[in-house]
């Protein structure tokens, strides 16, 4: 476990932190996401993608129910993701996350802010549309298309 | 491309978890019938993780190290333990009874054989984790590589840039042409279609699934291009359906939940 823990729990807090802002709180959702994986391995399907961005994955989702000061709503075995770029590796992770705000920084600012609001702070389409002025159709279609922009980038 | 383009966007929201309640559910209705968008939303979830990256930043400080491993020290196996609970109390009891030892001495042995049963449940634990890790990188390379070799297989026949060439007799005019690729077991349907005749408009074409016993399932509307090919792949079926034969119409834009006659193209389903 301490392995695992040297290996990926710098993505886990940094996400963390992102969400919540706030240290001691991306504290223990780091410690939640580790004790889980420590007491139901399990749930974490090798065949199905990394564990480093399952981790990811997972991280996410309980620092926003965290922020929404909400019981946790996905259950970890659901959370199933396709094979995609393994993040263990100081130097891999640097190089991935490096390209990843290369994209981001091509994306024109309202489609990364849409998509930002949404996978930081946790906010619903409507609630962004409402926050931004905008038709519901395009803060759906920009959500998308951010997605996109960044799977292409990472296609082999 | 074909009608889960319309859950596209839907899933994105989904995958983000950015969808109201009701609309959530809905999605959930059309995922536990749709292979291909379950798919989608397992590579959306690959795409947020990848969203994750951008938030690289400062290293945990040590003590949440510490703060783990020692969480994970005092982590107790419930069930082990508490059978081992029961067992070491019973076990003093008896000896008490038989031998008169003090209360004392057993419940030192107890605790003793409490932590060593505990010890070694986490050792086993750790050991099954340690090979979860070892044998999680040779399979995601091996993942990897078969949903590589499967993606080219299945480029030609789904991607719009595809060049589609049926090849007829000499000088006989070009007709019309669907195939469909039928797996029951799955569900899985993949159908290509070739020199379909343009659409008036507000018209679609729609594919049916006559089944050996009810009435026709619908499997998909599409609408060719300008060479007249159109494909759809995995259409929502009932699991299961044997299939009599697969029939197309032409139908209403938003399709029909029973064909309309004329039945324009038709062909049995060989074993």
């Amino acid at each position: 476990m301490a392995e695992l823990y040297d290996r990926y729990s710098s993505v886990v807090y940094a996400v963390a932190l992102r969400v919540l802002g706030d240290t001691g709180s991306a504290e223990d959702v780091l410690q939640e996401v580790f004790l889980q994986l420590w007491r139901n391995p399990s749930a974490f399907d090798a065949a199905r993608g990394s564990l480093g961005s399952w981790l990811a994955v997972i991280t996410r989702n309980r620092a926003i129910d965290s922020l929404r000061k909400r019981r946790p709503e996905t259950d970890i075995e659901d959370v199933v993701l396709a094979v995609s770029p393994d993040l263990a590796g100081e130097a891999e992770l640097a190089r991935a996350s490096q390209k990843v705000r290369g994209v981001m920084g091509t994306m024109t600012p309202v489609q990364r802010s849409a998509l930002e609001m949404a996978y930081w702070e946790g906010m619903s389409h409507s609630e962004i549309a409402h926050k931004t002025g905008e038709p519901l159709g395009t803060v759906k279609t920009r959500i998308r298309a951010g997605l996109m922009m960044l799977r292409k980038a990472f296609q082999p | 491309m074909n009608e889960h383009e319309q859950y596209a966007e839907d899933l994105a929201l989904y995958a983000l978890d950015a969808l109201r309640r009701d609309e959530r559910a809905n999605i959930e209705q059309h995922l536990a019938t749709c292979a291909a968008c379950r798919l989608e939303l397992e590579q959306l979830r690959g795409d947020t993780a990848l969203l994750a990256l951008s938030a690289a930043g400062p290293r945990p400080p040590q003590r949440a190290r510490q703060r783990l491993l020692g969480a994970i020290a005092r982590e107790p196996r419930t069930v082990s333990l508490g059978r081992t609970d029961q067992a070491a109390n019973h076990a003093a009891q008896e000896a008490r009874q038989e031998r008169g030892i003090g209360l004392w001495g057993w419940v030192g042995w107890a605790v003793t054989a409490v932590l060593v049963v505990f010890a070694v449940s986490l050792w086993q634990e750790n050991s099954a984790l340690r090979q979860t890790l070892a044998s999680a990188s040779s399979q995601v390379a091996e993942s990897r590589r078969e949903a590589e070799e499967l993606r080219k297989i299945a480029a030609p026949i789904i991607e719009p840039e595809t060049q589609r060439v049926t090849l007829v007799a000499a000088k006989a005019p070009p007709q019309p042409q669907g195939k469909a690729f039928y797996l029951r077991n799955r569900s899985s349907l993949v159908f290509l279609a070739n020199n379909m005749p343009a659409l008036p408009p507000q018209k679609t074409y729609e594919l049916w699934l006559i089944p050996v016993s009810g009435p026709p399932i619908p499997a998909g509307v599409f609408k060719p291009d300008a060479h007249g090919s159109a494909s759809l792949v995995n259409p929502p079926l009932p699991a299961g359906t044997e299939a009599k034969a697969f029939a197309i119409t032409v139908e209403n834009e938003a399709g029909a939940a029973t064909p309309t006659a004329p039945i324009l193209m038709m062909g049995a389903a060989g074993e």
